[in-house]
């Protein structure tokens, strides 16, 4: 399973070192981490996609919440919540392909950043599910680089719990 | 008025009830030592900063109350990293004061500079780097109180050598700021009653039930309340090695330790009972042995203060977050007694027909010389251990008869850890005897201390079980690697009777059997500590066993049987 952790902390230095450091220690897989600032300056949100199962990711926000500086430890479900990740891609595409990246990127909302004689950068968002059909599309060119900010998320303000998500 | 900020830390230690400091001075610590002084600060020298932390944690276990270990930066600091590892493993609260390079300096290599904050984060409750002398105030508050409530443990205060100086106006009435909301570092939670009700269900409808204990019964000082419920609901008690003290050990109700080397009737009651309460233990690997064999036909009920312990390791069907004693007042309360009579009869039989033995031939028997002490210290004493077979032995062999009496390495397993936290409990406990069983592996270890007990006359009292092996590991070789004894022979072992006398400690040498008791209580009248080096029975081994990876029904009881359980 993969699950959203939402962790809002304490903005004090060394907060990172203690989450970051638990996953390390308790052998928990992270897939992305990305972390900056609230509407709160005093604290910090840190966004963790963590892979295991369903019992280890209930163990892995049992031990978040031991941490001193940890206020929050929200599990976010894919259907409840907004999912957000920013990807930049470099694309191995001359004048003559060109055309066609482009075409890809009005299809997904993708700005060009920039061109080279030979590439193509790319920048776009979206949930977990387009940002992975979209580095799909670009495959066929060849990805030469690429930069992910990893997934942020907020739940669904208001969303009553007693919807039932297709399976 | 203006303090610095090495009178502003102590200042709040003393006013937050730590009386005392074990350490080491250096460098990046000296200011902070010059106010130890001037205020006359108690504080205990030792030889090594491991032995400050080991010190801090026999402190800590005896007297319930929490002492500080006070280090330099660079190799002071990391040389704390097994005692606090140990305490955080065990739940101990130890509040450290680590030196640290001036704050300009950090980052750059500076001599005897680690990155203590970074090195202690995955061994301490939490720590801290502090920055400002106006935090200080704050931070060891919080200190303390991280380090006590909830589950406790040890905590760091990293301490800059410039922000030891740096003064600042101090108000000891300030409030400061809690700057945590998690729970664990708040008061315990009220128990939930709907699953308290499901607990008390539980025990009525149950005809073998079984309770095993860890130390959380001790922290939460509920064994009088643990020995009310039990003798109330007639139900047996078993006491994990932490736990040992929970429950008096010569009550009829008694069923010693569990798991790899626990009592042949405490595993046959975990895989006989139909309902198993654990009470502040957390179904720790070396007891439950193999999980998909362990308690199989019980309804399993587990009370803890950390929700990160319930369901850890064992699926558990009543997971009650509180603190121990308060649920065990709630049961106590209501509980009807049942009549047991069939099962308690039954327990009574595994006790008659598998009690804990051992074989007589004229050598000194380890087993033999702990049971020895057990008389001559009258049995009120504070126990301590090292680690390894003799803790095993001393954890099945002794009897408790209240808490706070056994100090022993636990989750973690520190070889050494014996003489310096004797050392510290005796300094916690000073109207108590103190005697230390312990291998002559793990004193090798950190024997160094036998110099803090000579220059402040702590009379601990030391018997080395001597083997001339790392017993323990011995005995695992000769079980599971066919006798192939790779690198546990001492064979130039020390004379640890004149090593003892070497730091002005009384040493005595036991080769003979009749020297035994003699020996013990010369050594029992002594005023200072004293090294009693018993060269006992090389290849004795620990029975029962659950080899490593078995189930608790694969328990070996013994060489002359070699049975299984079932």
């Amino acid at each position: 399973m993969r699950q959203v952790f939402s962790i809002l902390v304490n903005n004090h230095s060394g907060v990172l070192s203690h989450v970051s450091g638990l996953f390390a220690r308790r052998g928990y897989n992270i897939e992305s981490i990305a972390a900056g600032p609230t509407e709160d300056t005093e604290t910090t949100r840190i966004v963790i996609v963590a892979v295991g199962e369903e019992e280890t990711l209930a163990q892995i926000a049992h031990q978040l919440r031991k941490l001193y500086d940890v206020r929050e430890v929200n599990q976010l479900s894919y259907n409840q919540s907004v999912t957000r990740e920013l990807v930049l891609a470099t694309v191995a595409a001359d004048a003559e392909k060109r055309i066609e990246v482009f075409q890809i990127a009005n299809a997904f909302g993708a700005t060009i950043v920039n061109i080279s004689d030979t590439s193509v950068t790319l920048e776009a968002s979206g949930n977990d599910h387009k940002t992975r059909i979209f580095l799909k599309a670009l495959e066929r060119f060849g990805i030469t680089t690429m930069a992910r900010t990893g997934m942020i998320a907020l739940p669904y303000d208001g969303m009553t719990d007693n919807w039932e998500p297709l399976a | 008025m203006e303090l610095n900020g090495s009178q502003i830390v102590i200042e709040e230690l003393k006013a937050n009830g730590v009386e005392i400091a074990f350490g080491i001075p250096g460098g990046a610590i000296m200011p902070f030592y010059d106010e130890i002084d001037k205020s006359e600060y108690p504080h205990i020298l030792t030889r090594h900063e491991q032995g400050a932390a080991h010190m801090a944690d026999g402190y800590a276990r005896v007297s319930g109350k929490v002492a500080a270990v006070v280090t330099t930066s660079g190799p002071g600091a990391t040389n704390i990293i097994t005692g606090l590892c140990n305490a955080m493993m065990d739940s101990v609260p130890i509040v450290a004061i680590t030196g640290q390079v001036a704050l300009p300096s950090i980052g750059t290599d500076a001599f005897q500079e680690a990155d203590t904050y970074g090195c202690t984060i995955p061994v301490t409750k939490h720590n801290w780097l502090v920055k400002d002398p106006r935090d200080l105030q704050g931070v060891v508050r919080e200190a303390v109180r991280v380090a006590t409530t909830g589950r406790p443990g040890p905590v760091v205060i990293d301490f800059p050598k410039d922000v030891q100086v740096a003064k600042c106006e101090y108000d000891p009435q300030r409030k400061t700021e809690i700057a945590t909301s998690a729970e664990p570092f708040s008061a315990a939670p009220e128990p939930d009653t709907a699953a308290i009700e499901r607990l008390i269900e539980a025990i009525e409808a149950s005809e073998r039930p079984v309770i095993m204990s860890g130390s959380g019964i001790i922290k939460s000082g509920a064994a009088g309340e643990l020995a009310e419920f039990a003798r109330r609901a007639r139900i047996p008690v078993i006491n994990t090695l932490l736990g040992l003290g929970g429950f008096p050990g010569t009550d009829p109700l008694f069923l010693g330790m569990p798991g790899m080397h626990g009592t042949a009737y405490a595993n046959m009651a975990l895989c006989e009972c139909d309902l198993l309460i654990n009470l502040g233990g957390r179904f720790d690997d070396r007891v439950t042995g193999k999980v998909s064999s362990f308690a199989t036909k019980a309804v399993i009920a587990h009370v803890d203060i950390d929700a990160a312990e319930l369901g850890k390791r064992v699926k558990t069907d009543i997971p009650i977050l509180a603190n121990v004693r308060d649920v065990l007042v709630l049961l106590s309360a209501e509980v009807k007694p049942k009549d047991r009579r069939e099962w308690l009869d039954r327990v009574a039989r595994w006790k008659e027909d598998h009690p804990l033995h051992y074989d007589g031939d004229g050598s000194i028997k380890p087993q033999y010389v702990i049971e020895q002490i057990q008389e001559v210290s009258g049995g009120d004493a504070i126990y301590v251990s090292g680690v390894g077979q003799h803790q095993m032995w001393a954890a099945q062999f002794l009897r408790f008869n209240e808490p706070n009496a056994w100090v022993s390495s636990g989750g973690l397993g520190t070889m050494g850890f014996g003489l310096p936290a004797a050392i510290g409990a005796k300094v916690g406990q000073p109207e108590k005897e103190v005697w230390l069983i312990d291998g002559d592996g793990s004193f090798s270890m950190t024997l160094v201390e036998l110099a803090t007990a000579a220059t402040y006359n702590i009379p601990v009292r030391v018997a080395i079980l001597n083997n001339a092996y790392l017993g323990m590991v011995r005995q695992w070789q000769e079980l599971f690697f066919e006798k192939r004894y790779s690198h546990v022979h001492y064979p130039t072992n020390p004379d640890f009777a004149k090593i003892a006398e070497g730091y002005g400690v009384r040493g005595f040498e036991v080769r003979e059997m009749d020297q035994v008791r003699s020996t013990l209580e010369e050594a029992a009248g002594i005023d200072g500590p004293a090294v009693m080096n018993f060269h006992v029975s090389r290849e004795e081994n620990v029975w029962p066993m659950v080899p490593s990876g078995a189930g608790n029904d694969e328990m070996q009881l013994g060489p002359q049987t070699r049975e299984e359980v079932r």
